[in-house]
């Protein structure tokens, strides 16, 4: 069972990881001029959509979460419209904080908050997928042996890996080096969409090798 | 809680009072002596790698004469004329106007430009004149060799040569020039030299002149004293004739700039009256005169000026003459030559030997004349030939005493150099013999020429390159003090936590190592006769005592083994809890690494102004992350709530809310950013410029009433927060003071802004009184804080002792109702200071009618004396900045003030055992803090961008000594290591003096608990009285880990500049960043003693005040 299970973990999450190569490649065939550096933004903006078209179908196909009741329709429409606020949201903060840690205040808002938007599919995203609009839910997996099933152990994984790569993102900035790809936020949004992949590639080896030591709690 | 007449807001009731309460005393002593120690460990070492860093060159004190063989044998049977020296005589007198700042661009006129800058097109009478009589004036770019600080340029413009790093230390104290130059040549020949106007040629050049009119020049806002007063003797002086070199240099421009900076309608005045001077100084001069404009540098966009930009390098030389001077056309572009191309042009000039150090190259078209080219170029010749025999002379007995200019090189020139002269004395020789035929000998002599000319270039450029000498040992031998005196104190904090009174036993052996070591070193200097070194002796007695440290503490650690290892148990423990703490030590050590990781790349010391925040704001985030993941911040689990699921505490709230501050202080402070020339699309901050230079008026009364009343909030706020823990009851002076003495600070320096900023000609006849003002209130506020600091020192209580020993019981009985009257609690909190021992307790209870004391404020007491200092402190140092950073100042106090609730609520979250230990996080995080604040203090680790005006708070004219102003300067630029230090025992004191409200919430719960533990709670700061052995070591303990900081970084900028020390970067970036950080470092340990020794200075007086209380 739980082999079973963690090779669909593995297979869901290539299955990310290649999607976002995809995004990097796919769009050159159809748009004209289209590069990952060059238009970054519209890059970001396929990222985003990609990942979080494929996160939500993933959800509905796997159902990592099984304890979800039936619910009526009205139920289903107001944790939909719950997550889409949530998210947006989260999207409100995540800008607020890259700009109190020192991205330009009013000068390229777009870009700010185009990343806060990546920033969210990565994390936010994923926890609305797994845990749905539930704060209580989310603050208790992030938080040691919160874990209870290995998709929320490959959540904590993710979601750590992408704001520390979107941190280590901010390093090159100030480096005299003039490479396009030290733009705002460039560099960043790269570092945490790497930060991503490496969680995503990271989270199965990680309790693979740890599957002795990972003991959940039983609901 | 701001309520009238809640005075009993914080008292500790004192039971059965008796010396014994205390059984030992503090030591206090032996902790200051081993911190002093420490830092003179780091300062040794900084003195040893600067020794061995800042460049130095030797000066030759050699000098020329006219003798001197250098002069080649005569052509076309021409013989010197009797009496001239070297060359013949050109002019026999020269006018040499210094105008200072005076940048390249404000001496160039585009008659099409229609809407000219403020500094454009303003010497129009130099465009008339070069344009009109092109063979008589001419144009020149005039390239200064960084540093670009006018002390360096008049050595550079009379020696000829470059003037090094570290001279740009002495412009306050301006030393006499002792190598050869030129003025010292033409009054060797019998000349007559007349200056006026900047007195810094007074130092340098003393007893020169024959006749001289100095003018103050330090106060770069006044822009009329220097040049009016020239102008007053300039045009008597020339006409009266008796000066063969007349120096005229002109400040009113380089003050102008940095008043006002260049793009200021103040500054087409001034350049204006420079060009009125120029016409009529014209009008005035003879037919044998040559007259040079020239400026000694440039200046930034901001006005300032000291760094090798464009803008500051590039300055205007002006040549002209009544007598035809050039051959040739001007080019069409100005031509660039270096400033040191002016020492050897005008010494041959005027016809005086070549000062014996210069390395500058002739400007061979001044003596051309207007005879045919063959004459000229054979004219030309012989100047160069001259000049490269002298250069050649100076480079051999340079080589004889210094070996840092590279063999091979001066190898290469010596035979470059030989050949040219070899090849003109053939020419000359068959010229005699008239074997050449015209157009032959005229490219003879122009590749001839050239190949001087190539010889002089190379020669100047082999001596900029390597007059960066370094001496790799004292280096070495600094950096390896500066990084054993970092593991010292990282050693000696960790034993701190193991034994409370080890630093006895560690800094005696120590201390002795080195004198001894210190007394041999200093007697085999006597006996071998060797010239005593201070700095070696110092640094070998550090080095001594730290190896006797390092000894003990190895003879020490076994012990410690085998103590541990009788308890096996206890051992295995430690070592789970030592792993425990090395985890939580990994987040704020890996922070400190990035941060000192950030100081081997220039591009990260150029941005370090965000990368400080960044890095603050990274810090307190993981922390909270921390607490989160260890689940620390919410709700314990098994209370009412379904499992798996988590909500946080209501102090979790707190403590984010607090993050959510903290990030927005860090964000607001980039607002007061200084800028530095390696961002070129930086704009400095609006606020940094002062009141005065804003020019629409309703803003200024904006921003002024802003700035008073937030000044009056802070106020308000020390004041309530002393209200609040009870300091603000007693009738001591200092408490008289706070009530009384800060809004009258506050008024002072509301007075003085108001005047300061107010226009200056806009008064009129209320001048004279303004000018008194502007004195007087800053001396107000000097006398007034230094008042409160002195009251401080002295009665450093601030307790309310209400003493009811005798009216029986009245205080006692609300302390008996205390569980059943939470109400009473929650408003009226006495804290209870009570003797815990069995034997007291009977005896108190025996007498406890009786003996009642309620002291208010005792459980705040060392706090609120070091509260009061930093506000005093912050008084005077707002005081030396511009009106609108008393924002960053009100920030500062902000951040500070976050940072230690952060700190005290993380603690208590964490369930931190250890109360006498200040955790890693705090103090890195502080020291962060106080990092980010010099850049949002508006400062930058550059020389340009030190606000200088602070040397004249309070001083109108002059300086009389060099120390004031160097305080003045110094206070204001490391305010913010001075705060930060001083408020460092804050981080221990703090959670004692906010450990109320957490406890109160551990009484409600346990109110059934037996009660002398609920009472033992209120302690506060007492706590640490009660064990005085450890609060010494805490103390101690955390001075060293600022110190291991500090000393961290310090490091990191030492290695970084022993690395990189030929990196491009290493004059712009490394080489200033190292020395602001080594002097930030003297600083903060300096202030860090202060504070330390207030906490102590108030420790004897609780100690005083105890016995006092048990004498009555």
């Amino acid at each position: 069972m739980r082999e079973a299970e963690l090779r669909r973990l593995l297979a869901a999450n290539l299955l990310c990881a290649v999607s976002i190569v995809l995004t990097a490649l796919v769009p050159a065939l159809f748009l004209d001029g289209f590069s990952v550096l060059g238009t970054h933004l519209t890059w970001l903006c396929v990222c985003s959509v990609c990942v979080s078209v494929l996160n939500v179908t993933l959800c509905l196909i796997l159902k990592p979460n099984p304890s979800s009741k039936r619910s009526s329709l009205s139920n289903k429409i107001s944790r939909f419209l719950k997550c889409c606020i949530y998210f947006f949201m989260s999207c409100i903060l995540f800008h607020a904080i890259i700009v109190l840690y020192g991205a330009p205040l009013i000068e390229s808002v777009t870009e700010t908050f185009l990343f806060a938007v990546l920033l969210s599919t990565f994390t936010t995203l994923q926890c609305l997928c797994l845990l749905g609009p539930n704060i209580q839910a989310w603050i208790r997996v992030f938080s040691r042996n919160g874990a209870m099933s290995i998709w929320e152990n490959s959540l904590q994984i993710t979601t750590m890996c992408s704001i520390l790569g979107g941190w280590f993102g901010a390093f090159p900035i100030p480096l005299d080096w003039d490479r396009p790809w030290q733009v705002w936020p460039i560099s960043c949004s790269l570092g945490a969409t790497f930060g991503y992949m490496a969680g995503l590639i990271i989270a199965p080896l990680w309790i693979h090798w740890n599957r002795k030591q990972l003991t959940y709690k039983s609901r | 809680m701001g309520t009238g007449g809640v005075r009993h807001l914080a008292q500790v009731e004192l039971w059965g009072l008796s010396l014994s309460v205390f059984p030992h005393r503090m030591q206090r002593w032996p902790v200051l002596l081993f911190l002093a120690w420490v830092c003179f460990l780091f300062f040794s070492g900084i003195g040893l790698f600067m020794s061995g860093f800042l460049l130095t060159r030797i000066e030759l004190a050699n000098s020329s004469s006219c003798s001197d063989p250098l002069v080649p044998p005569p052509w076309d049977k021409q013989s010197l004329p009797p009496g001239s020296c070297w060359v013949p005589q050109r002019f026999p007198k020269v006018v040499l106007v210094i105008i200072d700042a005076l940048r390249f661009e404000f001496a160039l006129f585009n008659p099409a430009k229609v809407n000219p800058l403020p500094y454009e097109n303003k010497l129009s009478f130099l465009h008339h004149l070069a344009t009109s009589q092109p063979h008589h004036a001419r144009l020149y770019r005039f390239v200064a060799d960084p540093p670009t600080a006018t002390m360096q340029r008049i050595k550079g413009l009379t020696t000829g040569s470059l003037p090094t790093f570290i001279d740009v230390g002495s412009n306050f104290a301006t030393y006499a020039i002792q190598e050869d130059n030129l003025l010292a040549q033409l009054v060797q020949n019998g000349r007559r030299v007349v200056f006026m106007g900047d007195d810094t040629w007074e130092g340098l050049f003393p007893k020169k002149f024959f006749r001289s009119y100095f003018f103050p020049s330090f106060n770069v806002k006044d822009l009329h004293t220097v040049d009016n007063g020239i102008l007053q003797y300039l045009y008597p002086t020339v006409n009266s004739g008796e000066w063969d070199l007349l120096i005229a240099h002109f400040l009113g421009v380089d003050h102008c700039g940095h008043k006002h900076g260049p793009d200021h309608p103040e500054m087409a005045k001034k350049l204006t009256q420079m060009n009125e001077m120029l016409r009529s100084l014209v009008d005035h001069l003879g037919n044998d005169t040559l007259l040079l404009v020239a400026g000694d540098h440039g200046m930034t966009e901001t006005g300032d000026h000291g760094g090798d930009s464009q803008r500051e390098v590039n300055a205007a030389l002006f040549v002209y003459s009544k007598t035809p001077l050039f051959g040739t056309d001007p080019p069409k572009e100005p031509e660039a030559i270096p400033q040191v191309n002016l020492v050897p042009t005008v010494a041959l000039l005027l016809g005086v030997p070549i000062p014996y150090s210069n390395i500058g190259e002739v400007m061979a078209e001044l003596f051309s004349g207007d005879s045919d080219t063959v004459s000229e170029a054979l004219q030309q010749l012989l100047v160069y030939h001259i000049n490269a025999k002298q250069v050649d002379r100076f480079l051999h007995s340079y080589s004889l005493v210094a070996q840092d200019l590279p063999a091979e090189q001066l190898q290469r020139l010596q035979e470059l150099f030989s050949s040219a002269v070899e090849e003109h004395i053939q020419l000359l020789a068959q010229m005699q013999r008239a074997m050449l035929m015209s157009p032959e000998l005229e490219s003879k002599l122009r590749s001839l020429i050239s190949r001087f000319q190539l010889y002089l270039r190379q020669a100047r450029a082999v001596c900029t390159q390597s007059w960066a000498r370094f001496h790799p040992l004292r280096m070495v031998g600094g950096c390896t003090l500066i990084a054993a005196s970092c593991l010292l104190c990282y050693v000696a904090s960790e034993l701190a936590t193991v034994s409370d009174s080890f630093y006895r036993s560690c800094l005696l052996y120590p201390l002795l190592w080195g004198l001894v070591t210190a007394v041999l070193r200093g007697l085999a200097c006597v006996f071998t006769q060797e010239e005593l070194d201070l700095l070696l002796l110092l640094s070998s007695a550090a080095a001594a005592s730290l190896l006797g440290f390092f000894w003990q503490w190895w003879g020490w650690h076994p012990k410690r083994a085998r103590l541990l290892g009788s308890q096996p148990p206890l051992a295995s423990i430690g070592l789970r809890q030592r792993l425990r703490v090395w985890l939580g030590m990994a987040f704020p050590m890996g922070i400190l690494l990035f941060r000192c990781g950030a100081m081997f790349s220039d591009s990260f010391v150029v941005a370090e102004a965000q990368v400080a925040p960044f890095l603050l704001a990274s810090l307190v985030m993981l922390l909270i992350g921390k607490l989160h993941w260890d689940g620390r911040l919410t709700v314990p689990e098994g209370h009412k709530q379904p499992l798996g699921f988590s909500s946080y505490r209501k102090e979790s709230w707190h403590l984010l809310c607090l993050v959510t501050v903290l990030l927005v202080c860090l964000r607001l402070s980039g607002f007061f950013h200084q800028c530095r020339e390696e961002i070129p699309h930086c704009r400095p901050s609006v606020f940094l410029p002062p009141l005065a230079s804003l020019r629409n008026t309703r803003a200024k009364n904006l921003f002024y009433l802003l700035c008073v009343a937030l000044l009056a909030g802070l106020v308000y706020a020390v004041r309530s927060w002393l209200r609040h823990y009870g300091n603000l009851n007693s009738s001591d002076p200092v408490v008289l003071f706070v009530r009384w003495g800060f809004p009258l600070v506050v008024l002072c320096i509301a007075c003085y802004w108001a005047v300061a900023s107010s226009a200056e000609d806009s008064l009129g006849k209320l001048q004279e009184l303004v000018q008194v003002a502007v004195i007087a209130f800053p001396w107000a506020v000097y006398g007034l804080a230094s008042i409160g600091l002195l009251l401080l020192l002295c009665h450093p209580m601030t307790v309310f002792a209400k003493d009811s020993r005798e009216s029986a019981g009245s205080i006692v009985t609300p302390y008996q109702g205390i569980p059943s009257s939470k109400v009473d609690l929650l408003q009226v909190i006495p804290q209870i200071y009570k003797r815990m021992q069995e034997s007291e307790k009977s005896r108190l209870e025996r007498r406890s009618c009786r003996a009642t004391v309620a002291a208010y404020g005792l459980g705040s007491v060392y706090s609120a004396a070091l509260v009061i200092a930093l506000t005093l402190l912050g008084f005077l140092l707002m005081l030396l900045h511009t009106e609108r950073l008393s924002l960053a100042f009100l920030l500062l106090f902000l951040e500070a003030f976050v940072l230690l609730h952060i700190h005290t609520r993380a603690r208590s979250l964490a369930g931190d055992t250890e109360p006498f230990s200040v955790p890693w996080f705090a103090v890195i995080s502080w020291l962060l803090a106080a990092s980010q604040f010099f850049y949002s203090t508006g400062h930058q680790p550059v020389f340009p961008a030190i606000h200088w005006n602070a040397a004249f708070v309070g001083f109108h004219l002059d300086h009389s000594t060099n120390l004031l102003p160097a305080v003045l300067v110094g206070a204001n630029t490391f305010a913010s290591h001075i705060l930060f230090a001083v408020g460092c025992p804050l981080l221990l004191l703090w959670p004692f003096v906010c450990e109320m409200p957490s406890s109160q919430k551990k009484k409600s719960k346990r109110e059934s608990q037996e009660e002398l533990q609920t009472v033992d709670e209120h302690m506060m700061e007492m706590r640490l009285r009660e064990s005085p052995e450890k609060f010494s070591t805490a103390l101690l303990q955390l001075g060293l880990k600022y110190l291991f900081v500090l000393g961290a970084q310090l490091l990191a900028c030492v290695c970084a500049a022993v690395i990189l020390r030929r990196h491009l970067m290493v004059w712009k970036v490394f080489a200033p960043k190292f020395l602001f950080e080594s002097l930030g470092f003297v600083v903060s340990s300096i202030c860090l003693l202060l504070g330390i020794s207030l906490v102590m200075r108030v420790d004897c007086a609780v100690s005083a005040w105890f016995s006092r209380l048990q004498l009555r």
